[in-house]
């Protein structure tokens, strides 16, 4: 990180704007530290959870999103119940992994998107989850092949994982919500 | 009582025998459980982990298709329930935004301790326990999403909550006081970072056992399937603790049973209850 770039002189003005809408309000932090020190994956951070609200509020983007913080919070909620402002920090990762996906940001993490795609993939595909092909698209995307093959398999025979999917009768109504077509876009 | 019912991808999959006991414990104390119709995923972590639009709209469809009925929503998994509270609450907030003229349902989304936990329910457990869990010890295991965020879940006592203490007592079993009830086991990491879901499933196990626990019990199905998981990777011969939904304690201690079948889904032996029930063979007789 480069300090003399870290600056709200050099903030992006559309960042900060569509945090404003969302109600996610990075200037009332000043910086107790509490949100960071509640954070249960704070260790595998590269920027602790304090360092992104106020990054945000200096509307620095673009380091936030190559980070790998984004990519490593569990969306566990408990920096944002516990910030003494309220700001809804835990929304902001939601709000920094979906530009990053927008804007296509080589992510720093690159597992946990294709995990995430894959998931909803399956999602998109048959209304609801199904596991098995859900972690078979993760595994060929990621090419991480090997892990977890035991725990796999103990899973499948001790019928935990069901061979075929449960579909929903209306996919058409799923298909519509994954089309792109929402207002979020339209922004 | 009569419920509208949202059981979620997971109680279909890896949690199925989650689904069932739900459906035996709340058959057994007369609550009736209506299965809302053609539901779909609720999009979990990942959907508004990476997509705002997608992680409402899913949610939002199945809080649609329960106005029908208009009864209040039962949900056993965290996430779902979590995710079902955010979208009411944005529906409520500004139903234009989201394509409705009005939305002003009168139901509740209600996780499933919270109903059980209710004086009247406990009340009602106390009296249907046929075999008592008298001298197990165990650990109550919230972890995040039935609690965080308050402004979300509307839970009351989001640091020091005390459903499932109040469920555990209920069957005649002891809970322990410890320190990582509320702790994050990075069930939405574990398949893509499963180093740490297992060093955070190493602490919460650790803390667990220093607290005297033989198991822990949980309401989130996410947190049941990481929290045994990740033990598999621990030092060999580390004693490890299986994971127990609460309903399933409740089904085991109505039934005074605990069913093979059930035995066989963990991953982590249960070997603290199936002994505790081999043990009480008379009672189990008795209740038959
Ligand atoms: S807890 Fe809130 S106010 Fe405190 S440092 Fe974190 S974001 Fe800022
Ligand atoms: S939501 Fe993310 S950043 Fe906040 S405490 Fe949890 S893991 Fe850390």
């Amino acid at each position: 990180m480069n300090p003399e770039y870290v600056s709200p002189e050099n903030g992006n003005e559309k960042f900060l704007q569509k945090l404003d809408t969302m109600g996610i309000d990075v200037h009332a932090c000043f910086q107790c530290g509490r949100c960071s020190s509640g954070c249960p994956v704070a260790e595998y951070f590269d920027l602790q959870v304090m360092e992104v609200v106020r990054l945000a509020s200096y509307g620095m983007e673009d380091i936030l999103l190559a980070s790998k913080t984004i990519w490593l919070c569990a969306a566990c909620e408990t920096c944002a119940t516990r910030c003494p402002n309220e700001i809804e920090i835990a929304g902001l990762m939601d709000v920094l992994r979906s530009l990053a996906l927008k804007k296509g940001v080589v992510p720093a993490e690159p597992r946990v998107p294709l995990f995430h795609r894959s998931f909803l993939d399956s999602v998109r595909h048959w209304g609801r989850t199904y596991e098995i092909g859900m972690i078979a698209g993760y595994k060929i995307r990621s090419g991480d092949l090997l892990s977890d093959m035991k725990l796999g398999m103990d899973m499948f025979i001790k019928g935990k994982l069901k061979l075929l999917p449960q579909a929903i009768k209306a996919k058409d109504e799923v298909r519509q919500i994954f089309s792109g077509k929402g207002k979020e876009y339209e922004r | 009582m009569k419920l509208s019912y949202y059981p979620g991808c997971s109680l279909e999959g890896t949690a199925l025998d989650y689904d069932h006991s739900v459906r035996a414990v709340c058959l057994e104390l007369g609550i009736n459980l209506v299965e809302i119709p053609d539901w779909n995923c609720c999009g979990a972590s990942s959907a508004h982990m990476t997509d705002h639009e997608v992680g409402m709209r899913l949610p939002m469809r199945n809080l649609l298709l329960a106005m029908d009925a208009g009864l209040d929503i039962l949900v056993p998994c965290a996430a779902c329930f979590q995710r079902l509270r955010a979208a009411d609450k944005a529906l409520r907030a500004d139903p234009g935004y989201w394509d409705l003229r009005k939305y002003t349902p009168d139901f509740q989304i209600i996780h499933i301790s919270t109903l059980l936990a209710r004086p009247e329910i406990l009340e009602a457990i106390r009296q249907r326990v046929q075999q008592p869990l008298t001298g197990l010890s165990l650990a109550c295991y919230y972890g995040c999403l039935s609690l965080r965020n308050p402004r979300i879940t509307g839970a009351p006592n989001w640091e020091m909550p005390e459903n499932l203490e109040k469920i555990v007592s209920a069957t005649g079993a002891t809970p322990v006081a410890w320190s990582h009830r509320t702790e994050c086991c990075s069930g939405s990491l574990t398949l893509a970072r499963p180093d740490i879901a297992h060093k955070l499933v190493g602490d919460i196990i650790e803390a667990a056992k220093k607290a005297g626990a033989g198991a822990l019990v949980t309401d989130c199905p996410m947190c049941q399937a990481n929290v045994e998981s990740r033990q598999m990777e621990r030092i060999p011969g580390e004693p490890l603790l299986p994971v127990f939904f609460a309903t399933e304690l409740l089904a085991a201690a109505f039934r005074g049973e605990y069913p093979v079948k059930q035995q066989k889904v963990h991953l982590v032996a249960p070997a603290i209850l199936t002994d505790f029930f081999a043990q009480s063979g008379p009672a189990r007789e008795e209740a038959v």
